[in-house]
């Protein structure tokens, strides 16, 4: 649907609550292949907020930009781009809406684009200073998932009262959560044991706790009667909830400053927990300054502010912790300051280890080894001064979760698939960008000429624990981590397949792609599959071997679906046909047609550049063509 | 314990459970405290904090019980042993005069400390004249030597386990500098030389013997009488030894409450630098936060442990079923199932190791990049020879050019961006203040990264900032509020230690609980001083004019007009509520026909709350009627 006045910008789908219907929409995105103008788009989405919610929902509505700037946009009919920028902002603003620009420049811009993108950057940056906009630029799919957010949580604050410096100046705050881990989704527990008839079944499972007595395993102990029992020696005592209440320590409610200190003081190593952002009252102008002040000369004086705090009252404790500034250089966000929580006593134990200095020679690199790790550690660097730093915290996604939401929809389709091998864009965050390594070459290996590792070889056999050993190239360690892995398989599931066999080749294939221990596992099975499909074809008199054949093609067809090689499959496919009509075995590309034996097409598998249409007749084309 | 229902998915990381487990493995110490019974240990007074005269006697009671006291709260598991010596009555495996080994019923005489042992020897005044009783062991003219006879017990007492695991101490608490002072001639030569032997026997048993000597207040106890030959002391430590030892009775009573920890390697990993070459790395749980010792639940009428059962019921049919080995999530309206494999197949990204992926300089590690606890990371050569020697090299590059290294530490089980941050050591006079080595630090992925601070992004007017002269101000307000030698181990936990007085209180049945002094709390007399208050009166000036108060009540006003406008509806619910004759509505059961908003008109008048659905609604009414 193409909007009047806006050229090139297409509605895809109109606002609704997302679904399955809309992730395969989204999936299937038309190629645009006209440059588009980034105005005109937000104009035409503003245009759609405001039209389904007009006015309401203020602070609610979001646009979402991403864009990689490089076409240019046009001049309006009248008034210049800012003028535009300023009409659009004031709009936003009106409406309570906020704007997310993402812009994402994977390779480095070149010649007559770079004025096109500088003014494109230059536009886009404006619309922070005129309304509640943000901007990010990404130069990586990596950090693209990163700043997208999965899951938006609406804040909640863990403290709203005063920061009180002395008794006669305190500052009204609220105080949020600035970090804060999210935790792999909570399953419910699954119930198979509600007849499948019955549609409307939770399958879901209630857990119950019940007690009993440890001598009388018959006595059960209601759950009021229980008491709390607490270590004394070897004994225990026991003391119940109300006993507690009564003497317990029972701190005020307040947020406590005891006096500021040296940053140098705190060591980074001296956080405990997530973060805590301390920011004033939105509503009083004169704390926002308060904090401002104080912010921009702890900052400047390289001082940090030592807390006590007690968010609620009847909290069982107090925490100390140090307040850093974060001074602001957004005009529309104001200043504010990071808490940490910083160990008590009792939380810090001192272990002693030996001073560097202190160790033998042989333990210490000599000037030629020290240059080389300099040189390695200068090169391998994440945050060149000319490009977007990389694995940004701020951009960069939780592989497990990712991994987890796109299993999710997978298994919503194909609920028998295995679990994918992880995302190459997320495979960026586990393991070194190949790219950098390749790059920094020299530098890697001059720090690998110049050190030395082996294993230690007065330690016995048995006591190396089966893990990955240092050196080899890759392909060597997949092999290693293969079979130091088949050991424990071996104990912990019985005999795990390792070759297809000619007895049972289908389970065979199924157990082997089903491994986990190892992505190259299905690489060998498919290869493995191919062969033996082959020899059985080549084998075939007067196509005895042909039911057998199509067996194993329909398990490997399956397969390659599920671990999304369809490419795979559909060139083994093309393959096996020209193999076929060049060695006069016609009669089995008939027989897979007979049996409706199709390539692979996009809707079964994301990565096939196969249509429907075109999978399906694949064979019966061929079997037209020599007629 | 209350049992986790999602103990599959726990992460193993940190477990304080496995780690007390481990504890209790390592090494002990067993103890003999030998006290001098004679009637000089009583008959000198020495004044004591609380104005009261104590003798030697009761001092080194007291010692010990506070001694012990803190070891069960620290629970070690130390075995100790009380035996006095100079007694009239006697009681030992050996039967030797003028030694008595003191005791309770259910325990071993080297055994851990009990309440009911703790508490009869604080009573110990009670009974000692009656049942001890004091008595010189050592006169002229008879061969008794009671010191020997105590060393000789005490060995005998430490024969219990071995000196590999343990280990063993006598402690000896006397004031007789020269314990055979009255004997002469050859006598003395012959006791001397006996007592030595004794001590030198035990010594060659792996025992160490310690002195606790008491001085009189006009003269000091002479070691160089006797102890220094038995204790081996020698030169310039002689000098030093008791005034040291002096300090070391304080410590002993003055111990902070506090858990020790035996240094143990929490991992074991190998750190994957480059192509495939890795080294070898051992993991440190160095600041964790303390917690309470571990609770048993017990029966409060038998006090008896109770065990907790689980039971997992089938929510559809009610019938009891295994753990179920699979889990569903609800997305797109159908339940998409996992099998407990496929989660952790999800979770497994990496292969238990820590994989370098560059480095960024340390402006790019922000406050708010944290969300736990640090581990420190030390090198080690035990199995891969060239470990440290790297480790050095690229310590002190990082610290060289101010860097840090990113990194992914992945287990089976969870897995995590971290930042490795060098700590040079640092050492001060008391030792090493810092170990060097690298902090690993928990990094947040953009999932756990939260924007509070954009919430309240004003879309009109710009935020305020502080001007020059408020940063100016603010900076002496912030000299002023100086913390110098601020060290974040200054601070005993309040709530930590008054749990641990209240345990011990409980336990022992002591009738008043002991004073927790709050280290926490700002000095007020500090904030109090002239300079300090100028300081702050300044620095509102600046910020808030001569308006702070009107400031300070502008938030109640806001409540309080927020508090009318509630009472504004609550009054014309009380209006409108008035319409209505609840008692008969409710009485026909009409109630369920009237509309929420009717329904909270009654809810409003009355006060409750008006969340829920309608059947709450009615249900609350007519709770609330008496219904």
């Amino acid at each position: 649907m193409e909007v009047g006045g806006y050229e090139h910008v297409v509605v895809l789908q109109n606002i609704k609550v997302v679904d399955g219907d809309l992730v395969e929409t989204l999936k299937k995105i038309p190629r645009g292949t006209l440059p588009g103008d980034f105005l005109d788009a937000i104009v035409v989405g503003m245009d759609m907020l405001i039209k389904k919610y007009s006015s309401t929902n203020k602070g609610k509505k979001r646009l979402c930009l991403i864009t990689n700037g490089l076409s240019p946009i046009k001049d309006p009919y009248e008034g210049s781009k800012e003028d535009q920028v300023n009409a659009i902002a004031q709009q936003m603003t009106s409406h309570g809406m906020k704007l997310e620009s993402v812009v994402v420049r994977e390779s480095v811009v070149l010649d007559e684009n770079v004025s096109v993108m500088e003014e494109n950057d230059r536009i886009l940056n404006l619309f922070p200073k005129r309304t509640c906009a943000k901007m990010v630029f990404v130069e990586s799919s990596t950090s693209l998932l990163g700043a997208l957010k999965t899951r938006s949580i609406s804040p909640v604050t863990i403290f709203r009262g005063d920061l009180e410096i002395s008794p006669k100046l305190k500052i009204k705050v609220w105080v949020y959560k600035k970090t804060s881990e999210e935790k792999f989704p909570t399953l419910k527990k699954y119930s198979d044991k509600a007849p499948s008839t019955d549609k409307f079944a939770s399958h879901e499972v209630k857990v119950d706790f019940e007690y009993k007595s440890v001598e009388d395993a018959n006595k059960v102990v209601p759950p009021e009667q229980r008491i709390k029992g607490y270590q004394y020696g070897p004994q225990v005592v026991p003391i119940s909830a109300d006993e507690w209440d009564a003497v317990k320590f029972k701190p005020e409610k307040s947020v406590k400053v005891l006096g500021f200190t040296d940053s140098s003081n705190i060591m980074r190593h001296h956080y405990m927990k997530d973060v805590n952002i301390f920011i004033a009252d939105p509503g009083d102008q004169n704390a926002i300054l308060a904090v401002s002040a104080l912010a921009r000369a702890m900052k400047e004086m390289h001082k940090v502010a030592i807390l006590r705090c007690v968010w609620r009252q009847g909290q069982g404790n107090v925490v100390v912790g140090a307040l850093t500034p974060n001074v602001s250089d957004n005009d529309h966000v104001p200043d504010s300051f990071y808490f940490n929580v910083l160990p008590f006593a009792e939380d810090v134990r001192e272990f002693q280890f030996p001073s560097f200095s202190n160790l033998p020679a042989s333990l210490l690199p000599d000037e030629e080894q020290q240059e080389a790790a300099d040189n390695f550690v200068k090169m391998l660097d994440l945050a060149p001064s000319d490009k977007e730093e990389m694995l940004q915290p701020d951009f960069t996604p939780n592989p497990v979760l990712e991994r987890f939401y796109n299993y999710l929809e997978l298994k919503s389709k194909h609920p028998d698939a295995a679990v994918p091998p992880l995302d190459k864009t997320l495979k960026r965050i586990t393991e070194p960008d190949p790219e950098l390594l390749a790059k920094k070459k020299s530098a890697i290996d001059s720090l690998l000429r110049h050190f030395e590792v082996k294993q230690n070889p007065k330690l016995k056999k048995s006591m190396k624990r089966m893990r990955e050993k240092p050196s080899g190239s890759d392909e060597e360690d997949n092999y290693r981590r293969i079979t130091s892995k088949n050991k424990v398989d071996l104990i912990e599931n019985g005999v795990k397949v390792e070759k297809i066999g000619d007895l049972t080749p289908v389970q065979d294939f199924e157990l082997m792609m089903s491994r986990r221990d190892n992505p190259e596992w299905i690489n060998r099975a498919i290869t493995e599959m191919k062969n033996k499909i082959h020899d059985l074809i080549e084998d075939s008199i007067e196509g005895d071997n042909y039911p057998k054949a199509l067996d194993l093609l329909v398990a490997l067809r399956k397969g390659c679906i599920l671990e999304q090689e369809p490419k795979q499959f559909n060139d083994f496919l093309h393959q096996l046909c020209k193999f076929c009509l060049e060695h006069d075995l016609r009669s089995f590309c008939d027989f897979l047609a007979s049996k409706g034996i199709t390539l692979i097409s996009k809707t079964e598998a994301v990565d096939s550049d196969v249509t429907e249409e075109e999978a399906r007749n694949y064979l019966v084309k061929r079997e037209a063509k020599p007629e | 314990m209350e049992l986790d229902p999602d103990d599959v998915f726990r992460d193993d990381d940190d477990d304080p459970e496995n780690e007390a487990l481990r504890q209790r493995a390592s090494s002990k110490e067993l103890v003999v405290y030998l006290v001098d019974a004679s009637p000089k240990m009583f008959s000198t007074k020495c004044p004591s904090e609380d104005q009261k005269d104590e003798s030697h006697f009761q001092i080194s009671i007291s010692c010990i019980l506070e001694s012990w006291k803190t070891q069960i709260i620290n629970r070690s598991y130390n075995e100790v042993a009380v035996c006095f010596f100079n007694t009239r009555e006697k009681k030992n495996l050996q039967d030797l005069n003028s030694v008595f080994v003191f005791n309770v019923a259910d325990r071993e005489f080297l055994d851990r400390p009990t309440a009911k042992f703790i508490k009869e020897l604080s009573r110990l005044e009670e009974f000692f004249v009656k049942e001890i009783g004091s008595q010189h062991g050592i006169v002229s003219g008879s061969r008794e030597n009671s010191l020997y006879n105590a060393l000789w017990v005490a060995q005998a007492l430490l024969r219990k386990g071995s000196a590999k695991t343990a280990d063993k101490r006598i402690l000896i608490f006397t004031d007789e500098d020269d314990p055979f002072g009255n004997i002469k001639g050859g006598a003395k030569a012959d006791m001397t030389r006996t007592t030595l032997q004794r001590v030198k026997d035990a010594q060659d048993l792996g025992i160490s013997i310690e002195l606790l000597p008491l001085s009189q207040l006009d003269r000091e106890f002479n070691v160089s009488l006797f102890y220094a030959d038995l204790i081996g002391l020698q030169g310039e430590d002689l000098a030093q030894f008791v005034p040291a030892a002096g300090e070391r009775m304080e410590d002993m009573k003055y111990q902070l409450r506090k858990r020790m920890f035996k240094k143990r390697i929490v991992r074991k990993l190998t750190f994957s630098v480059a192509n495939g070459v890795s080294i070898e790395v051992h993991t440190y749980a160095f600041i964790r936060p303390t917690v309470l010792g571990s609770i048993t639940w017990l029966d409060s009428v038998t006090n008896q442990p109770i065990k907790i059962e689980r039971s997992f019921i089938c929510a559809d049919t009610g019938a009891l079923m295994q753990e179920p080995p699979k889990h569903f999530q609800t997305y797109k309206n159908q339940n998409v199932k996992f099998s407990v494999e496929e989660l952790s197949e999800i979770k497994r990204v990496s292969t238990g190791q820590l994989r370098l992926l560059g480095f960024k300089p340390l402006s790019c590690l922000k406050d708010y990049h944290n969300l736990r606890p640090s581990t420190f990371i030390f090198p080690s050569d035990e199995e891969v020879i060239g470990s440290t020697r790297i480790f050095i090299a690229l310590h002190r590059s990082m610290i060289r050019l101010n860097r840090f290294a990113v990194a992914f530490y992945g287990t089976s089980s969870h897995s995590q961006l971290v930042a490795l941050v060098a700590q040079e050591e640092i050492i001060d006079s008391g030792g090493q203040v810092e170990p060097p080595g690298m902090h690993m630090i928990c990094l947040p992925y953009s999932d756990d990264i939260r924007h509070a601070e954009e919430l309240h992004s004003g879309t009109n007017a710009a935020i305020p900032r502080a001007n020059e002269d408020q940063i100016k101000k603010a900076a002496a307000l912030i000299k002023r509020i100086d913390l110098k030698d601020f060290s974040v181990y200054q601070f005993a936990n309040p709530g930590l230690q008054r749990h641990y007085a209240i345990l011990q209180a409980l336990a022992l049945e002591e009738d008043d609980l002991p004073e927790i002094k709050d280290e926490t709390v700002p000095d007020e007399e500090g904030l109090a001083r002239p300079g300090v208050v100028k300081a702050i009166e300044e620095f509102k000036l600046s910020v808030y004019g001569d308006k702070y108060d009107e400031s300070d009540n502008a938030g109640h006003k806001k409540v309080s007009e927020a508090s009318k406008k509630r009472k504004a509806l609550a009054d014309g619910a009380v209006q409108k509520s008035a319409q209505y004759n609840w008692d008969a509505l409710a009485d026909s059961g009409k109630l369920k026909d009237l509309t929420v908003v009717e329904l909270k008109f009654y809810l409003s008048a009355h006060d409750l709350p008006v969340s829920g659905k309608k059947e709450d609604l009615v249900k609350r009414i007519l709770t609330h009627m008496g219904k």
